[in-house]
């Protein structure tokens, strides 16, 4: 039976399961005069039941998934001839791929096989039997779950407390998706890191001063040797970033001020949207703005100052990553500006404070911490932004703090190394995880300041 | 009845702030006879009559505010009705009326805070020692500095309570160094009655303290500017009896410097505080006189009704 149908089987199954719920809760109660006498609401014990339908198959069906394919592959193994059972972990890996892609008709491996296509026709077999043997449980399982529960209905039953219950609990698995997600990322980052560690110690990687990242394919490879020093690269995105937040910090905290302290609701109603479109522009097009328009420019510029301005240069990445971040900087300062009381205004102005010394004296102040919390937030962004500096701060890993020379950045490395063929046990290809793990822990420390400086000061202002 | 009015006084905290009265049903009959709806009937008689006229004398001597003709008007609602009203030196001015009938909008006019609120217009002509207010010369930064406010709910700035009173004679200049700065400060707080409370934490957060501390660090940010009036929009009404005690007090001692004018929901607190008492209805004034005749014998039965406690 296929997926699909099961699934459409047990949602028919669940819906009849409410209905016959709720119809058999008015009848215990004694007809719809007596709902009252009810310790909660008929749909409730319609979806006490349904739930006793669903769920359990719905477990079954998870277990199914988890460890299933385990279960027949081990029949499986267990039926090849002894030569090929007793092959080491890493060989009989090896097999057991082959007797899936055989099975799903995609590959013939010549040496073996008619062993594999013995063990391939088995595991058909043995899946397809599975398959109708748990559609049968499932569909069981629902029957003798709802009967249960219908059986078990009383008024005094707390079918509400019950199913706000279960609601809870899928309510709690929701909400640990995301986190497990980011623990599975960092562990995966993390092992990846491990072995990379392996290779190159922590403290070449940590403290060298030099990134070459071409390690030597055969033994007689010359000039190939491989340097992993990760310091060029985060001094890279250090004055990326600094030159962005130069940019953006000030424009958008103004930009902000405009908005929510001086501009007429008209202009408001036609710059705030403009903002946002800005903030919706895809990071890619800022990269062509970037290397075609602004890098250009700011050589020509550097010619009539008689500096030399390199084609991809730091200033020009920073100065437009900059941009990018305006609208992230001025829509989150313009709401804190928005939300610091009015009262507090009038206060200062009662006193007799123009316009400027208010914003400056009080609403500022008063709206620091959420001003903080955008500006680290927008760092976390700029360090982590890949697009615009893949295409306009260049590949060169320069150790310098002049912002007219190209340098690379963390995001700009990864995506190279791990652009093109890649063999995974290569010390280059695992440098990406390694930087990559450096770069997760850096924005976590990043936010964590951010939360504790806004939950300092919110303490303090409110 | 005491905390009755304070209850009462609670639950219209946000309404007086924040919305502006509620559109007017209708000029009041001047018959004797009150009815909160006018009939359509009763009202064009009402019309007929010089409705505007205010019972009582609206002049003060030795004014220091006069208010002739005051209207505003928030949006296309007429929010304040031909007010004329003094304010005079060493006294207190109560403004007393049900929730919505216009007194926080006619205290608002006399330091122009209503510029603040977009939809507002003011019409009239409001003198402070003859000096039109709402003229193009007078600068609204030094209005605003002569004729001080206190507001509703304690506002103090996220800052110290130092800075909290420093704030004022910063702007404006009142000190050439700190030594004076630390003077005005200790003298500010010590008449408002909070330097013996604070002066071992000048330096802690305003917004730390208790409530009726706040207001009263507001009041001592008030008179650090050395103003000439002082507003207080309904002072006390987010405060306990004890705090609201102490407000009363020090509004009795610093009537003896400055010309007060308070907007209450308390009448017992506008009986104990004030020299005399406005009656607003509706966005009209009702009657002025003094705090005494007002709630012993008022001239209007709008006003006894509201002073015996028969509605509000």
């Amino acid at each position: 039976m296929r997926l699909s149908t099961l699934l459409l089987i047990l949602t028919v199954m669940a819906i009849a399961a409410f209905m016959l719920g709720r119809r058999r809760s008015i009848q215990v109660a004694g007809g719809y005069g007596a709902i009252r006498t009810l310790h909660s609401l008929p749909k409730y014990y319609g979806y006490y039941v349904a739930i006793w339908c669903g769920v359990p198959g719905l477990l079954l069906f998870g277990l199914w998934l988890s460890f299933g394919d385990a279960l027949i592959m081990g029949r499986v193994v267990a039926s090849l001839p002894e030569q090929l059972r007793d092959l080491p972990d890493a060989q009989l890996s090896l097999v057991v791929n082959d007797i899936k892609n055989m099975a799903a008709g995609q590959f013939m491996n010549p040496q073996r096989g008619a062993e594999i296509a013995v063990a391939a026709d088995l595991y058909n077999s043995l899946r397809v039997s599975a398959r109708w043997i748990l559609s049968g449980l499932i569909v069981a399982l629902g029957l003798a779950g709802s009967g249960l529960a219908w059986t078990r209905l009383r008024p005094e039953l707390r079918a509400r407390n019950r199913v706000e219950g279960i609601v809870k609990l899928g309510l709690i698995l929701a909400s640990t998706v995301a986190i497990l997600t980011t623990i599975g990322i960092l562990l995966s980052v993390l092992f990846e890191a491990i072995r990379f560690f392996q290779k190159i110690p922590m403290t070449d990687f940590l403290f060298g001063l030099t990134w070459s990242p071409q390690t030597a394919l055969r033994a007689d490879q010359v000039g190939s040797s491989g340097s992993f020093g990760a310091i060029p690269l985060f001094t890279g995105t250090l004055l990326i970033s600094a030159i962005a937040m130069l940019v953006a910090m000030p424009l958008g905290l103004m930009t902000a001020i405009f908005l929510s302290e001086y501009a007429t609701p008209r202009v408001r109603a036609w710059v705030k949207p403009a903002l946002e479109i800005l903030a919706g522009v895809p990071t890619v097009v800022y990269g062509y703005f970037a290397a075609l328009t602004v890098g250009p420019l700011l050589g020509d510029l550097g010619a009539l100052l008689g500096l030399d301005v390199a084609s991809e240069s730091a200033l020009g990445a920073g100065l437009v990553m900059g941009i990018m971040i305006i609208p992230f900087v001025s829509s989150l300062s313009d709401d804190v500006i928005n939300a610091v009381p009015q009262a507090m205004r009038d206060g200062s102005y009662g006193l007799g404070a123009t316009q400027s010394e208010t914003i400056k004296h009080v609403v500022l102040p008063a709206a620091l911490p959420g001003i903080v919390g955008g500006a680290l937030l927008a760092v976390s962004r700029a360090i982590g932004e890949t697009m615009i500096v893949v295409m306009a701060a260049g590949l060169a890993a320069n150790l310098t703090a002049n912002p007219l020379e190209a340098v690379t950045t963390v995001t700009v490395q990864i995506v190279t190394l791990l652009v093109g063929d890649q063999e995974f046990d290569s010390a280059k290809t695992l440098a990406a995880f390694a930087l990559g793990l450096v770069l997760f822990i850096v924005t976590l420390l990043l936010n964590v300041v951010a939360l504790r400086v806004v939950r300092k000061y919110r303490e303090q202002y409110e | 009845m005491d905390t009755a009015e304070q209850a009462y006084d609670m639950t219209n905290i946000e309404k007086a702030e924040t919305v502006p009265p509620r559109p007017d049903p209708g000029p009041e009959p001047a018959v004797v006879q009150f009815a909160p709806e006018a009939e359509p009937a009763e009202q064009e008689v009402a019309e007929e009559r010089a409705e505007y006229d205010t019972i009582g004398d609206v002049t003060a001597k030795d004014a220091v505010m006069t208010v002739r003709d005051c209207n505003v008007f928030y949006g296309d609602n007429h929010a304040l009705q031909h007010v004329n009203l003094d304010v005079g030196r060493n006294e207190v001015v109560a403004l007393i009326g049900p929730s919505g009938c216009g007194k926080s909008t006619f205290i608002r006019c006399l330091n122009r805070m209503n510029d603040t609120i977009e939809t507002a217009r003011v019409t009239g002509e409001i003198r402070l020692h003859g000096d039109d207010i709402n003229s193009r010369e007078t600068d609204v930064v030094l209005l605003r500095a002569r004729v001080g406010m206190v507001f509703q709910k304690p506002n103090p700035f996220p800052k110290s309570v130092y800075d909290n009173v420093a704030y004022g004679p910063k702007l404006h200049g009142l000190a050439s160094n700190r030594t004076e700065l630390d003077e005005i400060v200790e003298r500010s707080l010590l008449r408002a009655g909070l330097w013996d409370e604070v002066k071992d934490r000048l330096d802690d957060p305003g917004t730390g303290l208790s409530g009726g501390q706040q207001q009263r660090l507001c009041i001592a940010r008030t008179i650090a500017v050395d103003p000439e009036v002082i507003l207080m929009d309904e002072p006390c009404s987010a405060l306990d009896p004890i705090a609201t005690a102490k407000i009363e007090d020090l509004i009795d001692e610093l009537a003896q410097n400055y010309a007060i004018a308070i907007v209450t929901h308390s009448m017992q607190q506008a009986a104990r505080v004030s020299q005399r008492t406005a009656y607003f209805h509706l966005g009209k004034l009702i009657e002025v006189d003094s705090t005494d005749k007002v709630f012993t014998n008022p001239g209007h039965r709008l006003t006894e009704d509201y002073v015996t406690g028969r509605f509000g």
